[in-house]
């Protein structure tokens, strides 16, 4: 795979060669971990392997959960609470699992801002890039019906909010969100088809998860100077790359080591830091409580999607263009599913031949300002929908939509690219030099020490 | 490259700060007392004779209107909990009623039975109280006092107890009564007045002694496996420590011929 000139599998003994014949498993294995892998790569590209483990985290503690949860309403609450008290090992693994799924999104934002920056979704890499965001979007809807499972008061008022996403649809929007919860409101079939997909969809992330590394395995990887290893002779290919076990593997499980040690550090000591006191009373629809928020990596879209009130010019623009049909609430839903959308067209809307952000002086500017503009609107979207915080919400959005549509196009024409190296292997020995010098040359992606 | 200084900072506080601004950060308006408790910190435990004293207060003040539904009477002997001896266990479930839905009756509790519902609607039950408030907040929904201080849940608790001031109005049939921890009225009386239960262990019964005990005790009905969390908390991160340590000096063995070669050539 990946058209770089490598070793492959040679089955030797005769047993291996009755096996390569009939099914050559062992030679996929092989050429998957042995996949010549740039030698240059930073610390930005570990976290594919923090992601794998934490699917694989959360398929293990998810399915030991399931034997003990009881999806009903009457009883799920309560069996949450069987799990902390009764269940061997019950109240680490719930912890694991809740906080899993925000290692999951915290560990997937920084993968994508990676890929942002360093180019990795420009051609021929965009189906690697599509692929990715299908799995970050199960990886959302997964983690919303998660939510919902313990039925405490914030998984039934998400839900409620959420599926009422659905029904600000004009015309087809009611009948829509009945059919979604399989009745008139949030009750037992919502909870339990919510069960049902959430243990079905992790195994849909986990077949998208080996495209995406079948799509990339054929392109290669991509490294921070974007440029591509050479591939016209093997001891070329050799100069670039290494083979990715051991170097990368261990490298990799190095940086996971780390992560985990900060990981395991708030499950034991503040478990609920990041999760919601509301969702430990136990749910009621007849008490909405004063605020209802989403998980914490949900909240920059929860902000896209609160920023247009009726008084927005625009909103009141559309609003008249299409008759009344699209409404403030309809807008803001369209503005929350285009945000995603327009990301995950980012391929076709950048249009600068350059890959690697590392020599695109304008375009850092306006990527690391994309970093800030994402945390004000995870903050914005913690904060009550009023006052000044949806005027910042706004202007979030507006940059959100102008760093896509506006940006992105216009930056690949105005822009002068500073000059990139030939090889990789060049930018590799220029690293080792400036390593020396005690400065870090490029961007230092993390604080961890290098190899 | 400012901006990417910020930018990293900005992430930094949102990692470490931002995400609890949802552990009720707009909501907290009253005045909550950061009290001590012998459970904070990463090394605190329970403390068994405060849990029993809490228990108590539970039991002669509390229960008359607010039930533990979720807490089984066996775990009362359980260890790093209130370690009542097993005996002791037994005769307290006998002080409670259950129903059991096969008598199609009321009866005496025992261990594996579990403490009753609230008695009436409006009293919601304790068993999680105490993670389903959160006592601190903030600033700007920045998390930065949890942080700081812990969600709070007990602390409120107790600084509840502890909150009225005296203030009382009738409106619409029912009395409400001024509760500065909570900020607003409330339809809850006041509880607790001194000496009004009389602990064994010669602790003298004041109102805060006695909001202090029930608060912890109500910690431990939430987080009965607290001890064991954190423990296996250090064990864990102990571990992954060593462990990467291993594996830094692994990779650093691993690529120093690489790295070498790269330098000579």
């Amino acid at each position: 795979m990946s058209g770089i000139p490598h070793d492959h599998y040679e089955p030797k003994t005769n047993p291996e060669k009755w096996m390569h014949r009939r099914l050559p498993i062992v030679g996929l294995i092989y050429d998957t971990i042995m996949i010549p892998t740039p030698k240059n790569l930073n610390w930005m590209w570990i976290w594919g392997i923090v992601l794998f483990f934490c699917l694989v985290l959360q398929i293990v503690t998810g399915i030991v959960l399931a034997m003990h949860y009881t999806a009903d309403v009457n009883h799920a609450f309560a069996s949450v609470e069987h799990i902390m008290r009764n269940v061997n090992g019950g109240h680490m693994l719930r912890y694991l699992h809740q906080n899993g799924a925000m290692l999951f999104f915290f560990a997937v934002y920084l993968h994508m801002f990676r890929s942002m920056y360093y180019g990795s979704y420009k051609a021929p890499r965009e189906i690697t890039w599509i692929i990715g965001m299908l799995i970050y979007l199960a990886m959302m809807a997964t983690a919303f019906m998660g939510y919902v499972l313990p039925w405490g008061q914030m998984s039934f008022w998400g839900a409620t909010v959420i599926t009422g996403l659905f029904g600000a649809i004009p015309g087809i929007g009611d009948t829509l969100q009945t059919w979604l919860l399989g009745g008139p409101a949030v009750d037992n079939a919502a909870l339990t088809r919510f069960f049902t997909l959430h243990y079905l969809l992790p195994f849909v992330i986990l077949g998208l998860s080996i495209v995406h590394v079948w799509a990339f395995h054929t392109t290669g990887n991509n490294n921070p100077t974007g440029v591509e290893v050479r591939r016209t002779s093997r001891e070329e290919a050799d100069k670039d790359t290494l083979p990715f076990w051991p170097y990368f593997v261990i490298k990799d499980l190095f940086a996971l080591a780390i992560i985990l040690a900060i990981f395991w550090a708030l499950i034991g000591f503040m478990p609920n830091f990041l999760g919601h006191t509301d969702n430990y009373i136990e749910a009621n629809p007849l008490v909405t409580p004063p605020e209802i928020v989403p998980e914490w990596y949900f909240l920059p879209f929860y902000a896209i999607l609160r920023a247009f009130t009726s008084d927005v010019w625009i909103v009141i623009a559309v609003n008249w263009l299409t008759f009344g049909i699209v409404d403030a609430t309809f807008f803001g839903v369209l503005a929350m599913f285009g945000s995603i959308f327009v990301w995950a067209l980012l391929p076709w809307l950048d249009t600068s031949s350059v890959r690697s952000g590392r020599y695109r002086p304008m375009f850092k500017i306006w990527f690391w300002l994309f970093i800030v503009n994402f945390v004000v609107l995870t903050w914005a979207g913690a904060m009550p929908a009023e006052g000044i915080y949806t005027n910042i919400a706004l202007i979030g959005t507006t940059y959100w939509f102008a760093y896509f549509l506006v940006i992105m196009p216009l930056l690949g024409v105005l822009e002068k690219p500073l000059p990139q190296p030939a090889t990789i292997e060049e930018d590799f020995k220029a690293s080792l030099k400036s390593d020396k010098d005690g400065g870090p040359k490029g961007p230092a992606a993390d604080p961890i020490p290098a190899e | 490259m400012k901006l990417k200084n910020l930018a990293v900072a900005a992430i930094s506080a949102l990692v470490l700060a931002l995400p609890a601004s949802m552990a009720e950060a707009k909501k907290v308006k009253g005045e909550v007392t950061n009290f001590d408790f012998s459970f904070q910190g990463l090394t605190g435990t329970y403390d068994r004779n405060q849990l029993q004293r809490g228990l108590q207060v539970y039991h002669e003040v509390c229960a008359a209107c607010h039930g533990l539904q979720y807490v089984a009477f066996r775990t009362l002997s359980d260890r790093n909990g209130p370690e009542l001896p097993d005996d002791q266990m037994r005769a307290f479930a006998e002080m409670y009623e259950v129903w059991d839905p096969e008598l199609r009756d009321w009866r005496t509790a025992t261990g594996p039975d579990h403490f009753p519902e609230s008695q009436f609607e409006g009293a919601p039950d304790l068993s999680l109280m105490t993670k389903a408030r959160a006592g601190f907040s903030g600033p700007y929904g920045l998390g930065i006092n949890q942080l700081m201080k812990g969600i709070g849940g007990p602390e409120y608790i107790a600084s509840f107890l502890l909150g009225y001031t005296g203030e009382e109005d009738f409106q619409a049939g029912s009395m409400f009564y001024y509760n500065k921890a909570y900020g607003d009225w409330v339809s809850m009386a006041p509880v607790l007045f001194d000496d009004m239960v009389f602990y064994e262990d010669g602790t003298p019964a004041t109102e805060e002694q006695m909001a202090l005990d029930v608060a912890a005790f109500l910690t431990w009905t939430a987080e009965p496996k607290m001890v064991e969390r954190k423990r296996a908390g250090f064990v864990g991160v102990i571990f992954l420590s060593v462990f990467a340590a291993l594996l830094y000096l692994s990779n650093k063995q691993l690529w120093a011929p690489i790295k070498k070669a790269a330098k000579e050539d």
